[in-house]
């Protein structure tokens, strides 16, 4: 698939969104972007750009300071499934990783024995099937991640919003997370937002990455990849995918230019 | 580290210790015999043990009153300390009203205020003042590191919570509590030896009821010049911190042996 498919509904459209916090630091400022139905897309930028900001004032926990959220949904409001995966693993360490991926229907008031296939699918999803009743602090970062990444899944949330989820993990377990990731997405459809600081990952995983630049944060350009999936280690090598890192490049430094 | 090592390990752990004791012991007994030491300045380890046994009855009897009473001054501070700490963690302001009287009554100490409680309940409650007292110096510590418990919850957990949508109820109970636990049974460890105290100093200061705890043993020993009981009711009260330490810590072990840090083992 390419993105010449035909163009996708809107999902998502952000008009001037900024946000300045108390004491005056300007996160984001005047924030203007789309994302379809669909999509997967990279905020990319440097820290303190305001690309997490941006994921958090998406997802409802944080107001912007001005400017308008749309969704274009039936009732206009953020979809109620959302999933959100955060840049350390976030799971509670007194709970089993079958209670830690039980978590989001549990506060729905779903009970364990009725959620268990659920879960249980949630965890052979991202390879995580045997280890139900291991605890968190017994399992390496990546599996952590993994776990993380169940939890986000097991409501079958139409969006999923992650904060640089695999910015702690080494490369080569980054690497097939993201492998994991892109097939997951081509299975299921879901919008994803992702935010990076890695340009490769960015280009590897998206259709679109928007380049933000810092001080303040705001999008400074979008990057189409065009490149089909499903996208692989023969991708990764593609004159293609380099040529894809140098745009996103290209358009980072020019942000960065005073 | 093999089986046979830990093995050995746990039985040094014991011997050590225990052995030092024997040799302590033994050092005093003959020291004291040695020196012609008089028995009411200090008995030997034998005649204290004699004293344990001659007056077994009436020690064991006041060993009871000193627990009851410490029992239920912790469990009440846990109980309130843990409830107060849960109702400054929905609100601020409430927090903000309480939290400085709650310091008040932690500073000041118990023995200023012991005359008072006693006047207000009443010489023919004693017992009640005791425990009032020892409420008062067990209660502060729960209700510290609840309170601090509480809030350390992490915050994108937190936030996961608000993205689906949890209720307070739900967030207290299923992250905030389970957060808060650690803290909860330190502060309970540091109560529980508190409690004791509390119960000794108060019945020293008020007086004993219609039944003598420990406390009221030593003072009663002290005006007879009876210092071998003296030592005998100071070795049970000993017994008795170190059982509450030791209880709690076991319950601390058992609760947080799977998930935190301070209770895991670690193989190497």
């Amino acid at each position: 698939m390419t993105s010449a498919d035909a163009p996708r509904p809107p999902l998502l459209t952000l008009t001037g969104v900024a946000k300045t916090y108390e004491g005056g630091t300007v996160a984001l400022s005047g924030v203007d972007a789309e994302i379809r139905r669909g999509d997967f897309v990279s905020l990319v930028g440097p820290s303190g750009c305001g690309k997490s900001t941006l994921l958090r004032i998406v997802a409802g926990l944080i107001a912007p300071s001005a400017g308008n959220v749309r969704w274009h949904t039936t009732d206009g409001a953020r979809p109620a499934d959302v999933g959100f995966v955060f840049q350390d693993a976030t799971l509670m360490p007194w709970a089993s990783v079958l209670d830690n991926v039980h978590l989001p229907l549990k506060l729905r008031g779903i009970a364990l024995e009725k959620a268990r296939p659920q879960l249980m699918d949630a965890l052979a999803r991202v390879g995580l099937a045997d280890f139900a009743g291991a605890f968190p602090r017994e399992l390496s970062g990546g599996m952590k991640m993994r776990v993380s990444l169940a939890r986000a899944l097991v409501t079958e949330p139409p969006v999923l919003l992650m904060d640089e989820p695999f910015a702690a993990l080494d490369e080569f377990t980054r690497e097939k997370l993201d492998d994991d990731l892109l097939d997951l997405w081509r299975s299921q459809r879901w919008t994803v937002i992702f935010v990076t600081h890695s340009i490769y990952e960015s280009v590897y995983l998206s259709e679109r990455v928007l380049v933000m630049g810092a001080r303040p944060g705001r999008v400074l350009g979008e990057v189409a990849i065009g490149a089909p999936h499903p996208r692989g280690a023969a991708f990764r090598r593609s004159h293609d995918y380099a040529d894809h890192c140098a745009a996103v490049s290209v358009a980072l430094r020019e942000g960065v230019r005073p | 580290m093999n089986g046979e090592d830990s093995v050995l390990s746990r039985f040094t752990r014991i011997a050590v210790p225990a052995a030092a004791g024997v040799v302590f012991l033994g050092i005093w007994e003959a020291s004291v015999r040695l020196g012609d030491v008089p028995l009411f300045v200090l008995p030997p380890p034998s005649a204290i043990g004699a004293s344990l046994v001659a007056n077994f009855g009436s020690l064991m009897g006041s060993l009871w009153v000193t627990l009851r009473v410490t029992l239920m001054a912790f469990v009440l501070a846990a109980v309130g300390g843990i409830g107060l700490a849960i109702l400054f963690s929905q609100s601020r302001r409430i927090e903000m009203a309480l939290f400085p009287y709650a310091v008040v009554l932690q500073v000041t100490p118990v023995v200023a205020i012991a005359p008072l409680i006693l006047i207000w309940v009443g010489y023919d409650r004693v017992e009640l003042a005791v425990l009032i007292l020892a409420w008062m110096v067990a209660f502060f510590p729960i209700l510290s590191n609840t309170t601090l418990g509480l809030r350390s919850a992490d915050h994108n957990l937190r936030d996961l919570f608000r993205l689906y949508g949890a209720s307070r109820w739900q967030v207290l109970s299923e992250l905030q509590l389970p957060s808060a636990l650690p803290y909860i049974l330190a502060g309970m460890k540091i109560s529980g030896g508190l409690a004791l105290i509390g119960a000794v100093v108060a019945e020293f200061v008020a007086g004993s009821g219609t039944g003598a705890g420990l406390a009221w043993r030593i003072v009663e020993a002290g005006y007879r010049l009876d210092i071998p009981r003296m030592f005998a009711a100071l070795f049970l009260l000993s017994v008795l911190g170190i059982t509450i330490f030791f209880s709690l810590t076991w319950v601390e072990h058992r609760l947080l042996r799977r998930w935190h840090e301070s209770a895991v083992r670690r193989e190497f």
